[in-house]
């Protein structure tokens, strides 16, 4: 690292903060020689994994931990290096973050928007660290990413589907390598109009929360764009776990799909309820009945067993691709903890790669270097192609994998197949677009804290 | 009127889970006095006997497949389960495809155990303390046996099928008159109802028909005076306490089937159940069986947002603040029900005068 990453913008940017932040207060009393909070001094540099231990989604908390432990683990040259050696960008040498040693702590979010800003706020106050990655539902990451940019840190968001994460609620000081439900619709609906026809009428479930509003918005939108009508919507309540009495009424609704907007164990219990009242051996309208899972995940599958056969969904990305990157990341990930990644350990891990990555190449831990150098930022062998940083939104654009419960499933991880992958471009939007808080929504400004 | 029978038939069954639990909480309160909170926790336990059931007939011992790969490309290890290799595929399969009914065999012994020792070993110390004593202390053992069963069985729900016979659903609406696929319920859900009959049957029975079941309902009544006859009425209500562990424990091995189960099972359905033996009338078993199947009925129909969409209609009401009220009316209608009926009728539905009153 010999040549200056300070640039003009930069400079600017951090002077305006620092007059801006002697003006108002923060949350922190750290000490007042710092630039940026929680500016690491000595020879380690601490990262925070904020995901669910404990709830509904712990189990995809765990797995998110084993990828950031993982991470962590080839960040400091430990290990075979995984994603390291096929990472477009040489920045990291294996030796730490800035000649630092990495080490983390974690917290547990409880799929619990309190919870995760009081856990993230902890990490940030007593721990010091200096980013958070990490979390499970786009309620907590919009939570969290809130919290992140009051303090002066970066947020790495990890699995969170909502348009609202980087539409109408994005942060400077945030960042989402996950895709998003808008991206979903646009790869979904053209498989689905190819495989169900473009005359088709659906009924949706919802999760009642940002996520499940945003899905739904824009699957209706993609399908309806093919042809299809949407007869009905039904905002299901989060804690329900009892589906029968929604999915009752779509028997005669005149509806030939049910789309589930659900995740996690709610999705897991309404499409086997909605297997269980026959759903899928129903013909309506001189049509075969079928049922659709916008986003998928590896776990969901197991926990639904036989039911998600031949169901469509979407992901982010699968342990089944057979990229460079991909194939580096199963393989420590499978030799050290004897299973594939689930596609939420697959986004933490990367996560936390391009944060320090990003780090390196600003030659800084100051979040607004690390954000600069985040912003637009190209790179490839992560496993999803060529991916863009888009500077605007902070959302990562790359391909979106297409999936369908497979039909005979040979082992316990082999419940899903890759029917296509979508490329980039189909999946693209502009910034302003409506469903992302059209040109009302703005980054605002990056915040260093201290 | 297909849509009207179809919700019927959904507030059954979950009528009848609600019934079932209620029904143990107010034996153990007439009988104990005790509010016993940790009552969810035992419909919890029981849903996991039928997940144990599963898993120890799915033992299996692994051998390595070199024609086929793993991810990794290793050589993929197969999995049988002993039962097949020693009893052949077929009826090894059909015994691992039956783990749900056995599984009410293999729990009974369990559920009685872990009632009496939890009475014995815990709520035994506290019949003395104050109400709110016995909650607190039967709130915190919910927890943690929830976590335990977290902490051996992850978080997330976890399938346990109905037995291959019991798969499907069926045709309702044929036999009443009605078009084909118009009135369709899974037939394990049918099963639950009967099932469910049967064992409220039988616990009235014994209570009604047998020497101890008098004695027990006679110690319900008036504690102190059958303590004086000479019965040790302490060791009955012990007993009575392991039954009703049992009935909330065959209540939770029969629904694993049509909702997964989890860890948070058991709390989901102790809020509602502890509404259902107000609603009933404390210490009535007919009430707490009738209201768990009002109120099962009823939340099914405030969730169907056809109905909603009637009285919305009916009350002119379209896009107005009230609508909306109307549209979450699935979250709030038990509460609602409930103040209803307590404000008309303070006892309950079925509550008695001098019964558990000061």
């Amino acid at each position: 690292m010999t040549k200056s990453l300070i640039t003009r913008r930069g400079m600017m940017k951090n002077s305006a903060i620092a007059g801006a932040g002697l003006a108002m207060p923060t949350i922190f009393t750290g000490s007042s020689a710092a630039a940026f909070t929680n500016e690491p001094t000595g020879s380690t540099v601490k990262f925070g994994f904020n995901v669910p231990q404990t709830g509904p989604y712990a189990d995809e908390g765990l797995d998110e931990l084993r990828a950031q432990e993982l991470a962590v683990e080839h960040i400091n040259g430990m290990g075979d290096g995984g994603m390291l050696n096929t990472f477009s960008s040489k920045a990291l040498g294996g030796n730490g973050v800035l000649g630092k040693k990495v080490e983390f702590v974690t917290g547990d979010t409880q799929t619990k928007s309190d919870a995760a800003r009081a856990s993230a706020k902890s990490m940030i106050e007593k721990d010091g660290v200096v980013m958070i990655n990490g979390g499970s539902s786009s309620g907590v990451a919009v939570a969290v990413q809130g919290l992140c940019q009051e303090a002066g840190i970066i947020f790495m968001a990890g699995l969170t589907h909502s348009n609202d994460t980087t539409g109408k609620d994005r942060k400077a000081n945030g960042f989402r390598h996950f895709f998003n439900a808008y991206m979903s619709g646009a790869a979904l609906a053209p498989v689905l109009a190819n495989a169900y026809g473009k005359e088709r009428r659906a009924y949706h479930l919802t999760a009642d929360y940002t996520w499940g509003w945003t899905q739904q918005e824009s699957i209706q939108a993609a399908t309806e764009a093919m042809g299809w009508q949407t007869v009905n919507n039904v905002l299901t309540p989060l804690a329900s776990t009892d589906f029968s009495s929604y999915i009752a009424p779509v028997l005669n609704s005149g509806a030939d799909v049910l789309v589930l907007n659900h995740y996690g164990g709610n999705m897991i219990n309404s499409l086997t309820q909605a297997v269980q009242f026959g759903l899928r051996d129903k013909m309506v309208n001189g049509k075969q009945f079928e049922i659709v899972v916008p986003l998928y995940s590896e776990l969901m599958a197991a926990g639904a067993g036989s039911n998600v056969e031949g169901v469509y969904g979407s992901m982010n990305w699968n342990w089944q691709l057979q990229d460079a990157g991909t194939q580096a990341f199963v393989k420590s990930f499978g030799e050290k903890y004897g299973r594939p990644p689930s596609n939420s350990a697959h986004t933490c891990y990367v996560q936390t790669l391009l944060y320090a990555d990003a780090v390196a190449r600003a030659g800084s831990f100051n979040p607004c270097a690390v954000a600069e150098a985040l912003e637009g930022f190209e790179f490839d062998g992560m496993g999803n192609g060529p991916t863009l940083y888009r500077a605007e939104d902070h959302q990562c654009f790359k391909d979106v994998l297409v999936m369908k419960g497979k039909e005979n499933p040979s082992n316990q991880y082999d419940t899903l197949e890759i029917v296509e992958t979508t490329p980039r471009a189909q999946v693209e939007y502009a910034a302003n677009h409506p469903m992302f808080g059209g040109d009302d929504a703005s980054l605002g400004s990056c915040n260093a804290g201290a | 009127m297909d849509a009207v029978i179809l919700q019927i038939l959904n507030g059954l069954d979950k009528g009848s889970a609600y019934a079932l639990i209620a029904l143990g909480l107010t034996l153990i309160f007439g009988t104990l006095g005790v509010v016993n909170f940790a009552h969810g926790a035992l419909f919890m336990i029981g849903a996991f006997c039928a997940v144990t059931l599963q898993r120890i007939f799915g033992l299996s011992f692994v051998t390595e497949d070199p024609t086929q790969k793993d991810f990794l490309g290793r050589p993929l290890k197969v999995e049988t389960p002993y039962l097949e290799s020693w009893f052949g595929p077929d009826l090894g399969g059909a015994i691992i495809d039956w783990s749900v009914p056995l599984a009410i065999l293999f729990s009974i012994p369990i559920m009685i155990a872990v009632g009496y020792i939890m009475e014995r070993g815990l709520i035994k110390h506290f019949y003395k303390r104050a109400h709110a004593d016995q909650i607190l202390v039967t709130f915190g053992l919910a927890i943690v046996l929830q976590e335990i069963v977290k902490a051996n069985f992850g978080a997330n729900p976890i399938q346990t099928p109905a037995p291959e016979a019991f798969r499907g659903s069926f045709d309702f609406g044929v036999l009443l008159g009605f078009d084909p696929n118009a009135i369709i319920y899974p037939y394990w859900r049918l099963v639950y109802f009967g099932f469910a009959g049967v064992i409220i049957g039988a616990v009235f029975a014994f209570l009604q028909f047998t020497t101890f079941g008098m004695v027990v309902r006679a110690g319900m009544a008036d504690r102190e005076t059958v303590g004086l006859l000479g019965i040790n009425i302490d060791k009955r209500f012990t007993i009575m306490f392991g039954i009703a562990a049992a009935v909330a424990g065959l209540a939770g091995v029969m629904y694993a089937p049509i909702n997964s189960p989890n860890y948070h099972m058991g709390m989901d359905f102790l809020v509602l159940s502890f509404v259902v033996v107000v609603v009933g009338g404390m210490g009535s078993l007919p009430g707490a069986v009738a209201a768990g199947f009002l109120l099962g009925v009823l939340e099914s129909f405030a969730s169907n947002s056809t109905f909603k969409g009637y009285i919305v209609e009916f009350l002119h009401v379209g896009g107005t603040f009230t609508e909306k009220m109307i549209q979450g009316l699935d979250q709030i209608v038990i509460y609602l029900v409930a103040i209803i009926i307590l404000l008309t009728r303070p006892r309950g539905l079925m509550g008695r005068k001098g019964v558990m009153e000061e």
